[in-house]
C-alpha cells in the first residue's frame, strides 16, 4: 500500500439521533474500496462538521441524518462551506428523507441523496464516479 | 500567495492542503517545506503509544484542554492503520476529541500509515514541521495502537508518553515489545479499574533492571483517568519538568542534532531512491544493470557504484 491518490471521506452525523451503525457500516463500505475515511461520531454540529472537514483537507463529506432535521443541517453545511471558501467540497445526504426534500436538497448544494434501503456498492459507485481527489493547485483558494 | 506564507500566518485552509501534498508526494511540497524548515523547532512534540483502546486519543482530548488552559496552541497528529487489503483507511481518533472541533487553537489532522511501519506514517515528520511552522505551542501525536515495535515516536518525540491498562494483560505485551526503553513517562491509565497495583509495581521493578541509575532522567509512572480527567494536573506537571530536564541536561541540543541527522539520511535515501527509479524509466539504464545482475556479469557492489557515479555526473537530483 503505498502512497498516490487517495480519496479521503468525512462520514458525519448531524444531529440529534441516537445510533451510528449506519455510519459506521458506510465508513467501512468506504475504506474497502479504498477511500481514507475520517469518522467523528454522533451529534455533530454543523459547526464541527466543517472545522473537521478543513482540518482532514475531505473531497466528500456524506452527511446521515434520521431525525429530520435535515431540511436545517444539510443546507446549513453547505452554507459553512461557502462561508469558508470551501464549496468545492463535495455534500451528499443520506437517511430518512422523504422524497418531496430531494431535489430542495439538491438545490441547496446537496449533490445526491441517498435512501434507506438503497445499497453500499452504489454509494461507493458514485463516489468513484463523481469526486476525485483534489490536484495541486486545482483547488479554488 | 504561496501556501508556505499562509501556513506561517495560520491559515487552516492552507495548512491542511500542504499536509495533503507533503503526504501524496505531491510536485510542489518540497519548495513550501524548504520555506518553512527555518521556522520550525520551536513546538514541543510529545508523543503518546500504547495498545489498542489504552485510552491514547482519550488522553490527547484532556491534555488539550489542559494546554488550552494555558493558553497554548495545540497541533493533533492521529494515526491509525491503513488496510492491508483495500489500501484504505477508517481514522476515528477524532471521535475522542470532538469537543475542541471548533477551537481555533486546535489544528487536528488523522493519518493514515499508508503502508508505513513503526507506528507513524511516511508523512509524519514534515507533518510535524508543518504544524511547527504554523505556530502550534505543542504538538500531541498519536501512533497506531498495535502494540507493538512502534518506536519511530522516539525519534521524532520531545517526549514519549506511553499508555497502559491495568488488567488485561495487555501491558505485558506492551513492555515485551520493548516499549519500556522509549517511554518517558509511562501513564497508567483507567485506573478506575482494578489491578493498578499490579502494574505499578511490575513496572517500577522492570524499571530498576534496566535503568543505569546516572541517567538524567529516570522514567516516571503516573496514574490517570482520562474518561474522569482524573491525574492530567500531575500529567502536565511531569510533562514539563521532563521538557525542563532535556534542555538543562543538554540532551535536547543532542536530540535535535540526531533528528536532523536521520532526517537528512531519509531525505538522501528517498531522493536518491526517486532518482534511481525514473533513471529505470527515462533511458532503462537500471533494467539493463538488473539484467547484468540477475546474469552474474556483475555484482550488486559495483553496479550500485555505477548508479552513484551517473547521479553525480549528472549533477543534479
Ligand atoms: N474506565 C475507563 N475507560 C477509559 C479511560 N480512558 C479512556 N477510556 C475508554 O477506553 C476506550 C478507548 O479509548 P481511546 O481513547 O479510544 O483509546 P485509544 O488508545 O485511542 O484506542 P485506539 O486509537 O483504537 O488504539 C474508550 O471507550 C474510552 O472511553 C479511563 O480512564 N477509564
Ligand atoms: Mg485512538
Amino acid at each position: 500500500m503505498t502512497s498516490g491518490r487517495k480519496l479521503r471521506i468525512l462520514v458525519a452525523k448531524p444531529g440529534l439521533d441516537g445510533h451510528d451503525r449506519g455510519a459506521k457500516i458506510l465508513a467501512r463500505a468506504y475504506r474497502d474500496a479504498g477511500f481514507e475515511v475520517i469518522y467523528s461520531g454522533l451529534h455533530q454540529t454543523p459547526e464541527q462538521i466543517v472545522h473537521v472537514a478543513l482540518q482532514e483537507d475531505v473531497d466528500l463529506i456524506g452527511l446521515s441524518c434520521l431525525s429530520g432535521a435535515h431540511m436545517y443541517l444539510f443546507p446549513r453545511v453547505i452554507e459553512l462551506l461557502k462561508e469558508n471558501k470551501a464549496e468545492d467540497i463535495t455534500v451528499i445526504g443520506g437517511g430518512i428523507i422523504p422524497v418531496d426534500d430531494i431535489p430542495k436538497l439538491k438545490k441547496a448544494g446537496i449533490k445526491e441523496v441517498f435512501l434507506p434501503g438503497g445499497s453500499l456498492k452504489d454509494m461507493v459507485d458514485w463516489a468513484k464516479a463523481n469526486v476525485e481527489p483534489c490536484r495541486y493547485g486545482e483547488r479554488k483558494e | 500567495m504561496g501556501l508556505a506564507k499562509r501556513v506561517l500566518q495560520g491559515d487552516v485552509r492552507a495548512t491542511a492542503r500542504l499536509l495533503r501534498e507533503v503526504e501524496e508526494e505531491l510536485p510542489g511540497a518540497i519548495d513550501e517545506l524548504k520555506v518553512l524548515y527555518p521556522h520550525t523547532g520551536k513546538a514541543h512534540v510529545v508523543g503518546i503509544t500504547g495498545a489498542p483502546g489504552s485510552g491514547k486519543s482519550t488522553l490527547i482530548d484532556v491534555l488539550i484542554d489542559a494546554y488550552r488552559k494555558e493558553n497554548k496552541t495545540v497541533g493533533v497528529i492521529a494515526i491509525d492503520p491503513s488496510s492491508p487489503f483495500s489500501g484504505g483507511a477508517i481514522l476515528g481518533d477524532r471521535i475522542r476529541m470532538q469537543r475542541h472541533a471548533t477551537d481555533e487553537g486546535v489544528f487536528i489532522r488523522s493519518l493514515a500509515t499508508r503502508g508505513w511501519h513503526g507506528g507513524l506514517s511516511k508523512a509524519a515528520a514534515n507533518v510535524i514541521h508543518i504544524m511547527d511552522a504554523m505556530g502550534r505551542d505543542v504538538i500531541l501525536v498519536e501512533t497506531v495502537g498495535v502494540g507493538q515495535a512502534e518506536v519511530d515516536i522516539m525519534n521524532f518525540a520531545h517526549t514519549s508518553l506511553v499508555a497502559l491498562v491495568p488488567g488485561t494483560g495487555d501491558w505485558v505485551q506492551t513492555l515485551k515489545a520493548g516499549i519500556l526503553e522509549i517511554a518517558d513517562i509511562f501513564v497508567i491509565n483507567k485506573a478506575d479499574k482494578q489491578g493498578v497495583n499490579e502494574v505499578e509495581v511490575e513496572l517500577q521493578a522492570m524499571l530498576q533492571m534496566g535503568a543505569p541509575s546516572a541517567a538524567a532522567w529516570k522514567p516516571r509512572i503516573l496514574l490517570t483517568e482520562a474518561i474522569n480527567n482524573k491525574g492530567i494536573d500531575d500529567l502536565m506537571e511531569v510533562i514539563r519538568q521532563h521538557r525542563e530536564s532535556l534542555i538543562a541536561s543538554g540532551r535536547y541540543e543532542a536530540y535535535l542534532r540526531e533528528r536532523s541527522r536521520l532526517e537528512l539520511v531519509e531525505v538522501l535515501k528517498s531522493s536518491l531512491m526517486d532518482r534511481v527509479s525514473r533513471m529505470a524509466t527515462e533511458d532503462d539504464y537500471v533494467e539493463k544493470l538488473i539484467d547484468d545482475l540477475a546474469s552474474r556479469r556483475v555484482d550488486p557492489y559495483s553496479a550500485a557504484s555505477d548508479v552513484l557515479k551517473r547521479i553525480v555526473q549528472e549533477g543534479k537530483f
